[in-house]
């Protein structure tokens, strides 16, 4: 899967392979994505698109094959690539004890961000996702949608290069993701390199320059979501993925 | 190591434990209730208040010329204040009712104890004329109360009874069977139980440390903090630090109870401030402890039951509960931290000694040793495979 020289590209991946005992979460995985790009790994549950994700953020030694983010190595150099990246976790993980701007600082400051910008871009980011008014209230009192929030803006707080979203707006009200799309946009306009991971169709369709669609840990398309609906005649991603694997992508859910 | 990122990890952790009820009661109300419980229960609130205990005497010297000894004994008993006398006809009634909890122990007067006390007077500088003799003290093995502070008020008794007045240390021909001489008439149990009080309150922070580390792995947080900058060094610092923190806050809240209660504990600034220093270190291992704990435990449920693998021995057998055990349990005592923080404590504390005594330094020598050690396990063993 080769658009770019490695020079070009952001993140390389090449033949990743990541075994679990006898599972096989990964297998052969290459891919590269291009600085700014938007890039949105597609699958079921348990396809193997957070597998990679830990991999690419250090979080898990691959079985093989190799992956470099920013041009660092991950297992050689996970400190360099932690200083590059911000991570969304698919599950929320926030403090509950804390506010929700206490829980974005404390982030900013893992960070070691200047303490006044930290504070200049905590306001910006909760104000982004209208948070302001109830970032002085313990986020263990929010709504769903609320945390799901404040753990986007605890992955971009310090304003990454790299953005890892994995499933960012799962369970949120369409309104909260009509918001976090919007957000995402401006990541992109920014020239920031996004992997998103997704299981809604429609939300790659409408973010992502490029998808890889992975089913049972192997790649098996990737292209503009326009290519891949004019290479399998698909009105939407959703039968471009039936096409390939015989059944919907949300199947497992 | 960037000391942004370690203070604001112990920020993070100071705030959990203050605004989470579940840590804030377990770290710092149960402490505070602790010592105003037992320092209303067995301590001197305001300065006035003194245990009482029970106990039988049987008087086998009722009669003969110098039975006046044996009624001036009594009379000192009763006037301590401190105890209630009971009278018995036979040492067999008396051991009846002690070995039924009625009373906590037994004072047996010798038939020829005033002929001792008399031929004391007779030859005061003759001990090989006096008339040597022995009261029996039976003793509830059951009741630390008993074993700990009877003995030296019987003691004291009887040389009172015997000078007139208080001698430390002026040779009699009487001998009980607990003969050193604590100032009993002026210490309350608490005393005796008050170093113990700050080691037990210490000893919790395994459980909230195990509890808050397996919580943030279940939650994602650990694995998220993994994917900042952060190393696992300025990690454990912050962990390290928050705790220490908490420890002194512990030590200072129980101190100023326990103040309240009427506690006034030996020892000048100095003394005061090491014993700080060895409860911050104390609590060292016991955060080591619960790193182990969090390594083992699957879950933060798991992780509260297990911790007490380590709290209970530490509690048993190094705080004031350890006080009345088999020589057996005290031999095993020698292997808890506990014991080392509670008796340097007791040393500071309760018997006065300087902070430059080899006791103390011992005892802090010990703590240090087992904290590197401890933690050391707990940080490899965790960052093994207590992170996911």
């Amino acid at each position: 899967m080769t658009r770019n020289s490695i020079n070009e590209a952001t993140i390389v991946v090449d033949d990743l392979v990541k075994r679990f005992e006898d599972v096989t979460a990964v297998e052969g995985l290459s891919l590269e994505v291009e600085k700014g790009e938007l890039f949105g790994l597609l699958g079921p549950n348990g396809a193997g698109k957070t597998t990679t994700i830990n991999i690419l953020c250090g979080l898990l030694e691959p079985t093989s094959g190799s992956a470099s983010v920013g041009g660092h190595d991950v297992r050689k150099e996970p400190r360099k690539v932690k200083e590059l990246i911000g991570v969304c976790p698919q599950d929320t993980a926030t403090y509950p004890h804390l506010t929700g701007r206490e829980n974005v600082e404390l982030f900013g400051n893992l960070h070691a961000m200047p303490k006044e910008k930290l504070k200049e871009r905590a306001d910006e980011l909760l104000a982004r996702m209208e948070l302001l008014e109830d970032s002085n209230r313990r986020v263990g009192k929010y709504s769903g949608g609320m945390k799901r929030r404040v753990n986007l803006i605890m992955a971009l707080i310090h304003d990454p290069e790299i953005a890892f979203l994995d499933e960012p707006t799962v369970g949120m009200d369409p309104q909260s993701r009509r918001a976090v799309w919007e957000f995402i946009k401006d990541l992109k306009r920014q020239g920031k390199t996004v992997i998103l991971t997704t299981h809604y169709m429609e939300e790659a369709e409408e973010l992502c320059d490029r998808v890889g669609i992975i089913d049972n840990g192997k790649l098996i398309a990737h292209g503009t979501p326009e290519s891949l609906k004019t290479k399998f005649k698909a009105r939407n991603l959703e039968d471009v993925f039936i096409q390939l694997t015989g059944r919907r992508i949300r199947e497992g859910l | 190591m960037n000391s942004q990122r370690v203070f604001s990890l112990v920020g993070k952790d100071l705030k959990k434990t203050i605004r989470d009820p579940a840590t804030l009661f377990i770290i710092i109300l149960f402490p505070v209730i602790l010592t105003l419980a037992f320092g209303a229960a067995f301590g001197a609130i305001g300065g006035t208040q003194q245990t009482r205990y029970q106990i039988g005497v049987v008087n086998m010297d009722l009669t003969g010329p110098y039975q006046q000894w044996s009624q001036r004994f009594m009379g000192n008993l009763t006037d301590t204040g401190i105890l209630t006398i009971q009278d018995y006809p036979t040492n067999e009634s008396a051991q009846g009712d002690l070995a039924q909890g009625k009373i906590q122990a037994v004072v047996a007067i010798p038939a020829d104890f005033g002929q001792s006390c008399d031929s004391f007077w007779t030859a005061p500088t003759n001990p090989s004329l006096w008339v040597n003799t022995t009261v029996l003290l039976y003793l509830d093995s059951g009741s630390m109360f008993a074993t700990q502070a009877i003995p030296p008020i019987i003691q004291q008794v009887l040389t009172t009874t015997l000078y007139g007045t208080q001698q430390a240390t002026a040779p009699n021909p009487i001998q009980v069977g607990s003969p050193s001489l604590v100032e009993a008439s002026e210490l309350t149990m608490f005393d005796y139980m008050a170093p113990g009080v700050f080691a037990y309150a210490a000893i919790f922070l395994t459980m909230t440390v195990a509890q808050s580390l397996t919580t943030d792995r279940e939650n994602g947080l650990l694995r998220r903090i993994n994917t900042t900058p952060t190393t696992p060094s300025e990690f454990f610092t912050g962990q390290v630090i928050s705790n220490m923190i908490t420890a002194l806050v512990q030590v200072a809240l129980v101190f100023v109870m326990a103040f309240v209660v009427g506690y006034r504990p030996k020892g000048d600034v100095t003394s005061l401030a090491l014993a700080f220093v060895i409860m911050s270190i104390f609590a060292l291992v016991n955060v080591g402890f619960g790193l182990i704990t969090a390594t083992i435990a699957k879950s933060s449920g798991a992780a509260t039951g297990l911790a007490f693998v380590f709290i209970l021995p530490q509690m048993f057998l190094g705080t004031f509960v350890g006080a009345a055990l088999s020589q057996s349990a005290q031999a095993a005592s020698r292997f808890v931290p506990s014991f080392y923080a509670t008796d340097a404590l007791t040393s500071l504390f309760l018997r006065g000694a300087p902070a430059s005594s080899t006791t103390v330094l011992v005892d802090l020598s010990v703590v240090s040793i087992c904290s590197v050690v401890v933690m050391l396990l707990g940080i490899i063993l965790f960052r093994k495979y207590g992170k996911t």
